[in-house]
């Protein structure tokens, strides 16, 4: 199972990360090598299996709907690169 | 014997004693960090001021508590309030949280000293920390080979005598792996024991935060302090929890002990397997009935582990997009660039290929053929410990195929790299407790033996544990490292 | 709309919970905070934070289940929607894709006499994103900021079967909607603060065709009028593509409020694939039959079953029933005036006709009336008792509504007791009657205007405020003796 470099952008693009050509030709490598590895999978019959998604059996783990207050908003954007009067600052969105 | 050699439960005594203040013990493990760190390169962040600080706020009004006064680290992407915390990555080389995760918060109410934050593969993703941004830690037992990981600088502290004791973060080996190679305990919990709430997320439904330690009274008395239910974490089990420290007795008469043919061939180091062999028969001579069985999925876990980990990882990290936090591209003139370019400097090579990947198998035409395949995979996992629970109590294996590699032995090959964690990788699979001790050393090098549980059954991994302890004290022996007198 | 084709529209309804705190996480849901108060590292996305589920969210997707008579699945998980936006800090939405709370209900409309039933295919619940303000004009550096308040509010995401056939069968079933949930108690449903978003799906095929043509959806409607308006225009919009022989794209398209027109949004060439999967940090949810009887046991009375107590017990006209049922605000001044008043078409009467059209002047809600139920009440045995007459009541009400005054007080203070006096009626009546012979021959010569003459001149003898049963019987007895 090899990935193509189209491939490899169109993953690129649904991830967000911009690469270097030498990068698109190195992950579509690795990729395909962890993928042949991953198709070992298949040599098992799953047909009647259930997938598990859940480790625990816990059912309904629930919140009361009790209002705590948020931290101040300093707090809130002390991390942020661009902040301004109270918001996260973006540049222009297409 | 030098004060950063003891255990947490001798220098808990000497502090309780008055023999020792807090801030004399931690003066002499920041000098003993002065000292070695040049050589082991541990901490991303050191916190000596904030340690003399605690220790000095313990000295003038001491507590009874097990923990209270002794120094510890925390692997770097455990949320510490205040103090910068990287997960070892470009990404988040200014970030301070503004809370504290709970496994952090539990350690502070002990009144323990943090001592500073420790190195990591990026993101928790690897098995030999080499994939940090930062820098490289080295095994205290041989400066030229790897300290594993994810949790290396974890691993590598605690061997060196840098911390008392370290909490880590084990999503597929990344405890015990680095314990084994660094000669140390390492325990990951079962899933839903120990809060994630502030343990920065790999994979979700495989992450747990666990314990390193020099032994395994230690490591019952940190797990005492982090472990139980916490609300803030919706995967946190809500059951009671059991003083793990009481009834460890080493008594394992009648004890019944399955080992999995599989993990005893073909990837496992001969050297390796005849060690772990011997700790068997010693186990056997101690009373416990010993018996090899089968695990027939075994080989399929790695396999499904790479489609898990990733698809959850890749999720997991879209968040680091630098609008809220987190390195920004400030060139960037609209949104999309902002996006692409933060994470393209932000993440490493090995973030970015887990990420695509995880993005590939969870894309539309793959879902089936892949992540749910292995979600398929994991329950057949899952049931074959299940069933061989059923007549035995414990599982052991080794927990590595060797022991520790060299720097760049895998450079290029990732397939064998990743394949350091294929003995670790299942327990992680089934949400079992899982934990790493040292049993011997092959070539100068420490060994470990992995004993896997029944889930929340860490009290009989700790008693078998420490029965080993009693008649083998492999766990006593420390590295040399040069400046040591 | 052209005989040859017919409209088909479904219509996907997002509605914000009125739970006090966040689906996910322990925030405040208030609306109208300052910008990022209500806002923690949990639902910021912070690294490290977790989600967890708020049962009250759970509890309003099983009651708005129920009152739009779906299956309430017995097991559903959330699963997480994967895309970047900088209004989802977690870069994915947690939703519920795979197993929704509520499948398989409907809701009853009726347009112009015509009944029909539309189709719900599922409802589930997920958190909402936050808010972007955008900065600069086009030809200076547009930003954008981000306050995510509203992110991580609770939504449950309604989705109709595509069974409505035109506008006006859209509005009413949003309309209809919108009642449900008010009267279930789940949402305060404002179109203009965004607790009730609206997308339409619309498409046309020519009448008999099995097959669905070509959908567009239409987003961007902040009130009925632009979903009624932008339905007629995008099916308009779809027939003349189809008659020119141009191809229609499935796409994404905004209302142009100021334009009246629906646009293209930006189409990527690369279709976002949400690569849904089941959230890990969430349980299962397990509705027991036994909540579901809870739920039930304590829903509210819905708007049909108000409608039919309104026809059946107080014998009211189905107009005046579905008036009254549009809000529960509505509902519960009439039933407490009728309470008071056991008149029920009266009240009614006052509630649709002067009320309403107070409150429209004023632009106000029922709610926020000062004229309560007993103050109608009040005004209306002062009407029966004959101390006022029903046209000088109407001033009254106007005069209580504005000032918040009691009824008796302004009849006091304005002196328009009505004047039941029948001698000093039979006087006034003596007085107009003499000053006016000639209208008094009219009279006699069979001119009906004439009668209505003197009760005018009365009227304004008396300001109004003579009892005009009264006087019709004076004047007819005075007028006999010309």
């Amino acid at each position: 199972m090899a990935l193509t470099i189209k491939e490899v952008e169109h993953l690129a693009i649904l991830s967000r990360i911009a690469l270097t050509d030498e990068e698109k030709e190195l992950f579509a490598g690795q990729m395909s090598d962890i993928l042949k590895y991953a198709d070992k999978l298949n040599q098992l019959n799953t047909d009647n299996i259930e997938p598990m998604v859940y480790i625990l059996p816990a059912l309904n783990v629930f919140r009361e709907d009790e209002v705590i207050p948020a931290p101040p908003r300093e707090e809130l954007l002390a991390n942020a690169s661009v902040a301004e009067d109270g918001y996260f600052k973006v540049p222009k969105i297409l | 014997m030098q004060l950063y050699d003891m255990t947490i439960s001798e220098l808990s005594t000497l502090i309780k004693e008055r023999k020792v203040s807090a801030q004399e013990l931690t003066r002499a493990y920041l000098q003993r960090i002065d000292e070695v760190e040049k050589q082991v390169g541990a901490f991303i962040t050191r916190t000596d001021e904030l340690a003399l600080q605690q220790a000095g706020d313990f000295d003038n009004n001491p507590v009874d508590k097990p923990l209270a006064g002794i120094p510890y680290g925390l692997k770097d992407n455990i949320c510490t309030r205040g103090v910068r915390t990287t997960c070892a990555s470009k990404m988040l080389a200014d970030f301070v949280p503004t809370y504290n995760a709970r496994v952090a918060a539990c350690l502070q109410a002990q009144q323990g000293i943090l001592l500073g934050k420790l190195n990591m593969d990026e993101f928790a993703m690897g098995c030999s920390t080499e994939s940090s941004a930062f820098q490289t830690t080295s095994n205290p037992w041989d400066l030229q080979r790897v300290a594993g990981g994810s949790s290396g600088g974890s691993a590598a502290a605690v061997a060196a005598g840098e911390v008392a004791y370290a909490l880590g973060t084990d999503t597929g080996g990344s405890i015990r792996q680095p314990a084994a190679y660094c000669g140390l305990t390492g325990l990951k919990p079962t899933y839903g024991l120990v809060s994630r709430f502030g343990a920065i997320a790999n994979t979700s439904s495989l992450d747990q935060v666990g314990v390193i330690t020099r032994d395994v009274r230690d490591c019952a008395l940190v797990l005492n302090a982090i472990a139980g239910y916490d609300p803030q974490d919706g995967t946190s089990a809500n059951i009671d929890v059991p003083d793990y420290t009481a009834d460890l007795s080493g008594d394992i008469k009648g004890l019944r002990i399955a080992y999995p043919r599989e993990y005893f061939r073909d990837n496992t180091d001969t050297a390796m397997v005849e060690q772990v062999k011997r700790a068997l028969h010693e186990y056997e001579q101690l009373g416990a009935i010993v018996e090899e069985v089968s695990l027939p999925y075994s080989e399929y876990a790695l396999p499904a582990y790479y489609i898990i980990s990733r698809a959850e990882a890749s999720t997991n990290l879209a968040r680091y997009d630098g609008v809220q936090f987190g390195l920004r591209d400030l060139q960037a003139d609209n949104i999309a660039d902002l996006y692409a370019n933060s994470r393209a400097v932000g993440f490493g090579n090995e973030v970015k290929l887990r990420i695509l990947f995880g993005s590939y198998v969870l894309s539309a035409d793959s879902y089936e053929n892949y992540y749910l395949k292995a979600m398929k995979v994991r329950r057949l996992i899952h049931d074959d410990f299940t069933r061989v629970f059923e007549n035995f109590d414990i599982i052991i294996t080794p927990t590595t195929p060797t022991t520790a590699f060299h720097r760049d032995e895998f450079r290029g090959d990732l397939l064998s790299l990743y394949r350091n964690d294929i003995l670790t990788v299942p327990v992680n699979m089934a949400g079992l407790p899982g934990m790493s001790v040292p049993c011997g050393f092959i070539d100068g090098l420490p060994a470990g033996m992995q004993l896997i549980g029944k889930p929340f059954h860490e009290k009989m991994l700790l008693n078998t544990a420490l029965a080993y302890e009693q008649v083998h004290d492999y766990y006593k022996a420390r590295p040399i490292l040069g400046g040591d007198k | 709309m052209s005989r040859e084709y017919e409209t088909v529209v479904g219509l996907e309804v997002h509605v914000e919970l009125k739970t006090k705190t966040k689906i996910f996480c322990s925030c405040s849901t208030e609306f109208g905070a300052e910008p990022n108060t209500q806002v923690c590292p949990g639902c910021a996305g912070f690294p490290g934070m977790l989600p967890v589920l708020n049962r009250k969210v759970v509890e309003y997707g099983i009651k708005t289940g129920l009152a739009l008579n779906c299956e309430i699945a017995e097991v559903s998980k959330f699963d997480r929607k994967n895309y970047f936006y900088p209004d989802l800090p977690k870069a994915y939405q947690i939703s519920q894709f795979y197993m929704p709370i509520c499948k398989n209900g409907y809701l009853d409309i009726e347009v112009d006499g015509a009944k029909k039933r539309i189709g719900i295919t599922r409802a589930h619940l997920e958190e909402d994103a936050g808010k972007l303000v955008h900065q600069g004009t086009i030809t200076s550096t547009e930003n954008s900021l981000v306050d995510l308040n509203r992110g991580g509010m609770g939504l449950l995401e309604i989705v109709s079967e595509p069974d409505m056939r035109s506008a006006q069968e859209a509005r009413a079933y949003l309309e209809n909607l919108r009642a449900i949930l008010l009267f279930a108690g789940v949402s305060d449903c404002k179109m203009q603060e965004g607790s009730l978003r609206c997308d339409a799906n619309v498409s046309v095929r020519p009448r008999g065709q099995k097959e669905l043509g070509t959908r567009v959806e239409i987003k961007n409607l902040n009130s009925f009028r632009a979903l009624e308006k932008s339905i007629e225009y995008e099916a308009r919009r779809q027939i003349d593509a189809i008659e020119d022989g141009e191809e229609l794209i499935q796409e994404t398209r905004t209302w142009d409020e100021e334009k009246q027109v629906t646009r293209s949004m930006r189409t990527k060439e690369d279709a976002e694939d949400y690569r849904y999967f089941p959230d890990p940090d969430l349980a299962p949810v397990y509705v027991s039959q036994e909540w579901i009887a809870e739920v039930s046991a304590s829903m509210p009375e819905l708007p049909d079953q108000a409608r039919q107590r309104l026809v059946n017990d107080c014998g009211l006209p189905d107009y005046d029933a579905s008036i009254l049922t549009l809000t529960p605000a509505t509902l519960k001044f009439f039933d407490e005036a009728v309470a008071g008043y056991d008149q029920p078409k009266i009240v009614s009467n006052w509630i649709m006709g002067e009320l309403n059209r107070l409150l429209n002047v004023n632009n106000l809600e029922i709610e926020d009336s000062r004229l309560l139920p007993e103050d109608l009440v009040k005004l209306l045995k002062l009407i029966d008792s004959g101390t006022i007459s029903g046209k000088i009541a109407k001033t009254v009400f106007e005069e209580m509504f504005s000032t918040g005054k009691e009824a008796e007080e302004i009849i006091r203070e304005k002196g328009l007791v009505q004047i039941s006096d029948e001698d000093t009626l039979k006087a006034m009546i003596d007085e107009i009657v003499a000053a006016n012979p000639k209208v008094v021959e009219d009279y006699k010569n069979g001119k009906e205007k004439a009668f209505g003459f003197f009760v005018g001149q009365l009227m304004k003898a008396t300001r109004g405020q003579a009892n005009p049963a009264i006087v019709n019987k004076l004047l007819q007895e005075r007028l006999s003796r010309e």
